[in-house]
């Protein structure tokens, strides 16, 4: 894993000074990640770069992931798409479900640290220790809560009201809420191997080894498979532009241990492509991720044309990488693309379709949109950035002044 | 003449943000009257300020947010120009400022009541915000205005921010902490004057650097007895 001092020559000198005078003056504390997976999914990943980090920076920090079996994952994705807006909400059995794992959780995890920072509704009830310890508890929401099922919201709202601070990715998903709520976007971290610069064999190497020529452009989605992720939109959109551009598209998901219904997903993908052989269906494992950088490199238009989305970190991938994007305008997205400056928002498949035609037709408007946007996200959406937040929002916890002297 | 030491020197400091949602949002004018009337300082502060430091390089055309939403997303024009209009440096405390504004809706609304049932397209509601500034102190220091120039030069903008805007209406302070350091322990009397009398919120960041570093230098180089 990278240092620190690494990350210098990319956001500058005082951005490095400041990360390390906001970790001294956390000096002492500890600090307690918990979610529910440790590969596969934004969390898992950004954690895997971050605790390093607090390590170097002297921050006594740990990662704990609770367990649970396919049921409570069931139910806990039941609240994933609840949280987006789905109409279906918590019988009874899935409540008793969710509150069983979680006891069972609660007798695993000791949360013992100064700061215990949960990530997600998965592991949210663990709150329940807070009252026998005293200390600091964070909740993280990463999923869009701007419209969420009323009873899914109050399910949960009664553990968040128990935190100290809440953290959301955008500013359309506060809830009036009693207690702080921090905005935070999530990050990418430009040294990992997703996201490094590659050498033009490497990324030869990825496209040989998945059958991919070279020899007309690439539109690339990469998310997992999940419906509000919109892969068979995706597939739709490639074909409208295909009638008078000729292209092909990859469709590259990964999978993650508490999303049990990306095979679902994943068979309608198939359906929908039909044996085409200009679309790509790649079926790639959590940690490939020199495959994606290749991937997302060899492309001319990056694609998210996701229905919901926590934040869209796929977006700042392409964008860092200078690549211009289509994406929907929806969660964190507009937060990350300023429509044909940094990218391009869509509302609908004609609109996807239009803005990927576009750019493949007027690659230096392209290339100026893809100039733009690895600006932005150098200024925004770096794991830096995030890590300053993150030391701060622990630093809040110990004062709510407006103004605070270090 | 040579230059003045100053017994007690300026400390450059600077300042990091934590963003916090307050749940509350506008839809309407109306709404976003009663939010501004009911909200804390620091909302008003953040909304009338953030942007200076998102556009270090560039003066921003629409001077706050609430001009900017009532333009961009309500489509009410002649009241987002009223708003962009409020000349931010007249007022010495975020509530002077938060009255001003909402005395400029309170007769708009009066003055064309059909704005009133404005909306704007789903999704882009006002959502109120407000920051939590931590303050530190940076290497730099000086005790003379060469010394004062040399530092201004090597500090970030969001040290110069923090000193010129933040200092100022957060802590309520008579002037700018620039100009208070110059005339307090360097006697400078006029050069502080005429740093005061910039109005910051018409210069980009890096504009305001160069203007400020300007008037310091030439008055160093009248004290040391060098050609302008």
């Amino acid at each position: 894993m990278p240092g620190l001092s690494e990350y210098e020559p990319i956001v500058g000198r005082y951005v490095i000074e400041e990360l390390r005078m906001l970790a001294s003056k956390l000096s002492g504390r500890t600090v307690q990640m918990v979610n529910s997976t440790a590969v596969g999914g934004g969390v898992a990943e950004i954690l895997n770069r971050m605790m390093p980090l607090l390590l170097e920076m002297g921050i006594d920090a740990r990662w704990d992931v609770i367990k649970g079996g396919d049921k409570f994952f069931w139910v806990t994705k039941t609240i994933h798409n609840a949280l987006h807006g789905a109409a279906e909400g918590l019988s009874q059995d899935m409540i008793d479900e969710f509150m069983q794992t979680s006891e069972a959780n609660n007798r695993a995890i000791d949360c013992n640290a100064d700061i215990v920072f949960i990530h997600d509704p998965q592991p949210i009830a663990l709150v329940q220790q807070k009252e026998s310890r005293g200390n600091k508890w964070i909740w993280r929401c990463h999923v869009d809560v701007s419209n969420p099922n009323p009873q899914v919201w109050e399910f949960l709202r009664r553990f968040i009201v128990k935190y100290d601070a809440s953290v959301f990715s955008a500013p359309q998903f506060s809830q009036v809420l009693p207690i702080r709520q921090a905005l935070i976007s999530p990050s990418i971290d430009p040294l990992a191997d997703k996201n490094r610069e590659l050498t033009r064999n490497e990324i030869e190497e990825v496209l040989h080894r998945f059958g991919i020529k070279r020899d007309k452009p690439i539109i690339t989605q990469v998310s997992r498979f999940d419906f509000l992720k919109d892969p068979v939109g995706v597939i739709e959109a490639f074909r409208m532009v295909r009638k008078s551009v000729d292209c092909q598209l990859i469709l590259a998901g990964g999978t993650a241990s508490d999303d049990p219904e990306s095979e679902i997903v994943l068979n309608e993908v198939m359906k929908s492509a039909d044996g085409d052989e200009d679309i790509h269906v790649l079926l790639i494992p959590p940690g490939s991720n020199v495959e994606i950088n290749a991937l997302q490199r060899a492309s001319s238009v990056v694609v998210q044309k996701s229905i919901k989305e926590g934040f869209g970190l796929t977006v700042s991938e392409a964008l860092w990488k200078g690549k211009p994007v289509v994406a929907s305008a929806v969660g964190g997205i507009p937060l990350q693309i300023k429509h044909r400056f940094s990218g391009m928002l869509c509302h609908s498949v004609e609109g996807a379709s239009n803005s990927i035609k576009y750019l493949l037709n007027n690659p230096d408007f392209a290339k100026q949109l893809g100039d733009n946007g690895r600006e932005q996200v150098r200024s925004h959406h770096l794991l830096t950035r995030h890590l300053t937040e993150y030391l701060l929002l622990f630093l809040s916890l110990y004062s709510d002044a407006d103004v605070v002297n270090l | 003449m040579a230059e003045k030491r100053a017994d007690n020197p300026f400390y450059f400091q600077s300042r990091l943000v934590l963003n916090e949602l307050t749940g509350l949002r506008a839809s309407t004018i109306p709404e976003l009257l009663d939010h501004i009337k009911g909200v804390p300082g620091s909302v008003i502060y953040r909304h009338t300020h953030h942007f200076l430091e998102q556009h270090q390089r560039v003066v921003p055309t629409v001077p706050n947010d609430f001009a900017y939403w009532v333009i961009e997303e309500l489509g009410e024009k002649r009241l987002g120009e009223k708003l962009a209009a409020i000349n931010t440096i007249d007022f010495n405390s975020i509530r002077e400022l938060r009255d001003k504004i909402a005395q400029v809706i309170e007769d708009y609304l009066r003055a064309y009541p059909q704005a009133a049932s404005r909306t704007p397209p789903p999704g882009l509601e006002f959502h109120f915000m407000k920051s939590q500034s931590f303050i530190f102190q940076t290497q730099h220091a000086a005790y003379t205005l060469e010394e004062f120039c040399d530092c201004l030069m090597k500090v970030t903008l969001t040290s110069v921010y923090y000193h010129v805007f933040e200092s100022r209406l957060r802590f309520e302070r008579p002037a700018n902490d620039f100009s208070r350091w110059l005339a307090g322990e360097l006697g400078e009397k006029e050069l502080a004057g005429a740093i005061a009398r910039l109005n910051p919120y018409d210069h980009s960041l890096e504009g305001l650097r160069e203007k400020i570093i300007t008037l310091v230098h030439k008055r160093s180089l009248q004290l040391i007895g060098r050609p302008q």
